[in-house]
């Protein structure tokens, strides 16, 4: 199944993305070894050097190593791991606040909102 | 390691008809190029140029660094933009011809593909679709180890599925220092397997630039260039 990738923005940036969100989201675990550039590509159904550009970005920034013969592997660093899923998490609220804005909520409002929200399903999964 | 196509102001010319004008870039190896442009913007001249179908009227082209010849055809796989084989022979024989002209014919992979796609082996060409016999053109195309695939308008007359299929063979079988240069129309569709794209407009290279680049500067797709571009 091809990623889901978008119109504007440089696929490489997309592709980073996705494998981040894969290693936060428990699809690779911690020190496990990621499948091969070609293989992933295949996936992805992109360029083979895109995801190479993808994967050396993802290497300069820790979050993945290469060990010389036997390919790509996660970082064990749970510091790091901890620090991604919360810069993540920071860019999907900031998106959202964003998004409230533009509805014309005050950050105040979407709080009230969000809370009412958690309250209701609360409710429901009570019922 | 000598640039896998060079051109240096090529030019083609009918008469007072421009159909290129003074194009000059390089091919590097091991990537996917987009030869993208409206109809009759020069796409197929150029590519009958790199196999040697058509001579310059000026300027210079040169395969690994040689003039189209027959050096360059041993290293060059080229998909023809229309039917290339004899219509009355069967899709077995096209394959024995193939193997016997090039000495980097891969029959193994030949069969995978054919497998893969289900066509059989007995029918004559003539007995097969539109869309088939292209795809039996394709694979004979991949199924060669060179270094420069040339395919002209590959993917226009198949359907959706089969075109998955067949941009994963290109994926698949390409070696990494190869290089493929794909024209189509249906940019949308393989925009994500290209490297680098090359835009002709009017004979004339408008554009030359790799497709995570024209994202950035322009914060859009290549399709959306493209019909931005060449707006009618």
């Amino acid at each position: 199944m091809p990623w889901d990738l978008d119109n504007e923005r440089p696929i490489y940036l997309q592709l980073m993305e996705r494998i981040q969100q894969d290693i936060v989201s428990g699809v690779y675990k911690p020190g496990e070894k990621i499948p091969s550039v070609r293989d992933l590509a295949l996936d992805a159904a992109v360029n083979p050097n895109t995801m190479q550009k993808a994967l050396s970005e993802l290497e300069r920034s820790g979050l993945v190593y290469s060990q010389r013969t036997s390919g790509r592997f996660i970082t064990e660093d749970a510091g790091m791991l901890k620090e991604l899923k919360r810069s993540l998490a920071a860019d999907h609220i900031r998106d959202f606040f964003h998004k409230m804005r533009q509805l014309g909520f005050s950050d105040d409002e979407t709080l009230n909102i969000i809370q009412e929200t958690i309250k209701g399903e609360d409710h429901e999964s009570n019922t | 390691m000598k640039a896998i196509l060079e051109c240096q102001r090529l030019t083609k010319r009918y008469g007072n008809f421009f159909a290129l004008s003074d194009l000059s870039f390089t091919l590097e190896r091991g990537q996917i190029i987009g030869l993208l442009g409206p109809n009759g913007s020069g796409k197929t001249t150029l590519i009958k140029l790199i196999n040697g179908l058509l001579v310059p009227s000026d300027g210079q082209i040169a395969v690994n660094g040689c003039a189209p010849g027959v050096e360059s055809k041993k290293i060059v796989s080229y998909l023809p933009d229309r039917d290339c084989l004899p219509s009355q022979i069967r899709v077995k024989d096209a394959l024995t011809l193939y193997s016997d002209f090039y000495s980097d014919f891969s029959m193994e992979r030949a069969a995978k593909m054919l497998d893969a796609l289900e066509i059989d082996r007995h029918s004559r060409l003539s007995a097969l679709s539109k869309g088939t016999k292209e795809k039996v053109q394709l694979i004979l195309v991949m199924s060669r180890d060179a270094q420069l695939y040339v395919l002209d308008e590959p993917i226009g007359g198949v359907d959706p599925a089969a075109r998955d299929y067949i941009l994963r063979t290109i994926l698949t079988n390409y070696s990494e220092n190869a290089t493929i240069l794909i024209s189509t129309h249906l940019i949308s569709d393989i925009e994500n397997v290209l490297d680098h794209v090359l835009f002709l407009k009017a004979g004339h290279l408008v554009l030359n630039e790799a497709v995570d680049e024209v994202r950035t500067k322009y914060g859009k797709s290549v399709d959306s260039l493209f019909r931005e571009v060449f707006r009618c």
